[in-house]
């Protein structure tokens, strides 16, 4: 008999390794899309353009786009792969399984948004390394770094859930990365500096979160940026616990779940 | 005997006004095969997915082992197993893969023995590195069965475990099934085949547009509203039924050339013995005897015709 009375961790496992195993089957897909994407990004702009812009902020402007494209294919990625994860259950029909199972929301958002979150730690790397062949940049505040990707990972993860769950259809599913994130994140200063605006478009700029989440991972990697660190962080938590507060919801009430 | 099952005044309204369930009663004994009937849209489905975790009641209580599935879920459902109605898989997912997946979600730590036992037992073992989308149908509806079965639970749910699926596969089931029974588990089923709840359960529900119409031991059921009806065709033709003949139900038929004798209940057999033997004492002769006896189909039909 299971002992399973508060946690099912071995149902959280079970769900966390299954979905990492759906990654493992489209490995390629999922290494050389964010490879060949960071390098095109390096080619268009590091090189082509970059030869006439000289630096940002004293940065060689190959290294200042490094932290912005890094947030680009992370927001992408982790929204599409997570929304993914539920969506397909509940299109195949599968869901029954997760429904019927002793697993609650704590156990499904380990499994779920954690191996989200873990392949794009895993595509974060891959981006840094590809990003050493094209530029020599620095990573000034490391361990820092790596807790705002995760930070970062962890709510668009979450973010990616609730598309996953709101969509009704395939369109669905890629219109508000398509729609909202993509534009969002290419006006959020992911290939230049905000200052580089003119008043009135800084200020627009400035109510564009991603702003804030570009300009925080470029802080730890060169120790300079638009906004403060502080504001960064805490606006990036805020979205996390946000995203939290709309799955506990989501699962308080059976929305779009349970019948 | 002891319940495994109670569920009480469950009730369950779709968000569009329709109520799949009426305020349903229902007492499962631990051990019993019970057979759940019903035509199309009678809520069967949305019983088993209430009592599993799919549906949320709209009122009504469901404890499962004595524990409140509203509070206690986490426990029950960890022994309880559904094969749902509707395939539904990653189909890109290996057959053991995928069964070591379902042990997994109920907690349990894996058991690669257990596992090898469970695919063998439903012919799936030769396949168990085929992806789910290789199988055949038949296979992915036994492939639904190996993911109920992975965390032994003591209560299974089957919700048409046979639909689509041929005579001798039907029977493989029903003989898996039985196992299962004989090991101690409570099954569930609901099915469209009346034979299939006529060969195996031990009772029987009857649930119409939400409502449990009668629940009934299978054998009771039969016995009481089962009717035999014999047709005699006669030798030569009577103008009226012989006035003697004992207290039984008797009619003529088309211009006096057939008799025909309707009882129920257990006493029906003796009644048409004595009935030969009385014909055969007053020289009337026949040359043909068809007996019919009613199925539960019969009575089925006939309850839901009648609202019961
Ligand atoms: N998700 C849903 N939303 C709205 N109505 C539903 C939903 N699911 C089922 N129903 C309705 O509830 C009623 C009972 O459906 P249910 O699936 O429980 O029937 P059933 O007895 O399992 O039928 P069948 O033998 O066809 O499987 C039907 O009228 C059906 O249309
Ligand atoms: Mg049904």
């Amino acid at each position: 008999m299971s002992g399973v009375v508060s946690f099912n961790w071995r149902g959280a496992w079970a769900i966390y390794n299954q979905e990492l195993s759906r990654a493992w089957r489209t490995f390629f897909q999922t290494i050389l899309s964010p490879v060949l994407t960071t390098s095109l990004y390096f080619i268009v702009f590091g090189a082509a353009i970059g030869g006439r812009i000289n630096e940002v902020d004293g940065i060689s402007y190959a290294a200042f786009i490094v932290p912005g494209l890094l947030i680009l294919t992370l927001l992408s990625e982790t929204t599409t792969n997570a929304s993914f994860g539920i969506y397909m259950p509940r299109f195949t029909g599968s869901i029954y399984e997760l429904l019927s199972a002793p697993v609650g929301v704590a156990e499904t958002l380990i499994g779920f948004v954690g191996a989200a979150a873990t392949k794009s730690l895993i595509i974060s790397a891959i981006i840094m390394v590809t990003a050493r062949f094209f530029v020599d940049y620095s990573l000034a505040h490391p361990i820092l770094a790596v807790g705002i990707i995760m930070l970062v990972a962890a709510a668009f993860a979450l973010f990616g859930f609730i598309l996953g769950i709101w969509a009704d259809g395939f369109e669905r599913l890629q219109i508000i990365p398509l729609l909202v994130l993509t534009p969002l994140t290419f006006l959020g200063g992911t290939f230049y500096s905000i200052d580089m605006l003119p008043e009135l478009w800084r200020s627009i700029a400035l109510v564009n979160p991603i702003v804030y989440l570009v300009n925080g991972l470029r802080w730890c990697f060169y120790g300079k940026s638009d906004v403060s660190i502080g504001v960064s962080l805490g606006l990036t938590a805020l979205f996390l616990a946000v995203c939290i507060g709309i799955v506990a919801w989501i699962f308080r009430t059976g929305w779009k779940l349970r019948s | 005997m002891e319940s495994i099952l109670e569920i009480q005044g469950l009730t369950k309204t779709y968000p569009g006004g329709l109520t799949a369930l009426d305020a349903v009663d229902l007492d499962v004994r631990r051990g019993e095969i019970f057979a759940l009937l019903g035509p199309n849209g009678a809520g069967k489905t949305t019983l088993i997915g209430a009592v599993c975790g799919m549906v949320r009641p709209t009122g009504g209580s469901i404890r499962a082992f004595g524990l409140d599935m509203a509070r206690d879920w986490r426990r029950a459902r960890a022994r309880i197993g559904l094969v749902p109605q509707e395939l539904g898989f990653d189909i890109l997912e290996s057959v053991e893969r995928s069964v070591r997946f379902s042990r997994g979600l109920a907690g349990l730590a894996p058991d690669p023995r257990k596992i090898e036992s469970i695919l063998r037992s439903l012919s799936l073992w030769d396949k168990r590195d085929a992806q789910i989308r290789m199988l055949s149908g038949g296979m992915k509806r036994r492939m639904l069965i190996a993911k109920a079965l992975a965390h032994d639970p003591e209560l299974i749910f089957l919700d048409e475990p046979t639909a689509g699926v041929d005579v001798e596969l039907r029977r493989d089931m029903w003989r898996l099934i039985g196992g299962l029974r004989e090991q101690g588990t409570t099954i569930i089923l609901t099915t469209h085949y009346i034979e299939e709840a006529e060969e195996m359960a031990d009772r029987v529900g009857v649930i119409d547009k939400g409502r449990i119409l009668l629940v009934e031991d299978k054998d009771t059921l039969m016995a009481r509203m089962g009717s035999k009806e014999a047709v005699f065709t006669l030798s030569e033709p009577l103008h009226a039924l012989p006035p003697d003949l004992p207290g039984l139900s008797l009619s003529l038929g088309e211009a006096g050339r057939s008799l025909c004798y309707r009882g129920s209940g257990a006493d029906a057999d003796g009644e048409l013995a004595e009935l030969v033997q009385a014909l055969v004492a007053r020289g009337i002769r026949f040359s043909a005897l068809d007996i019919h006896e009613s199925t539960l189909e019969d009575i089925f039909v006939d309850l839901v015709e009648n609202g019961g």
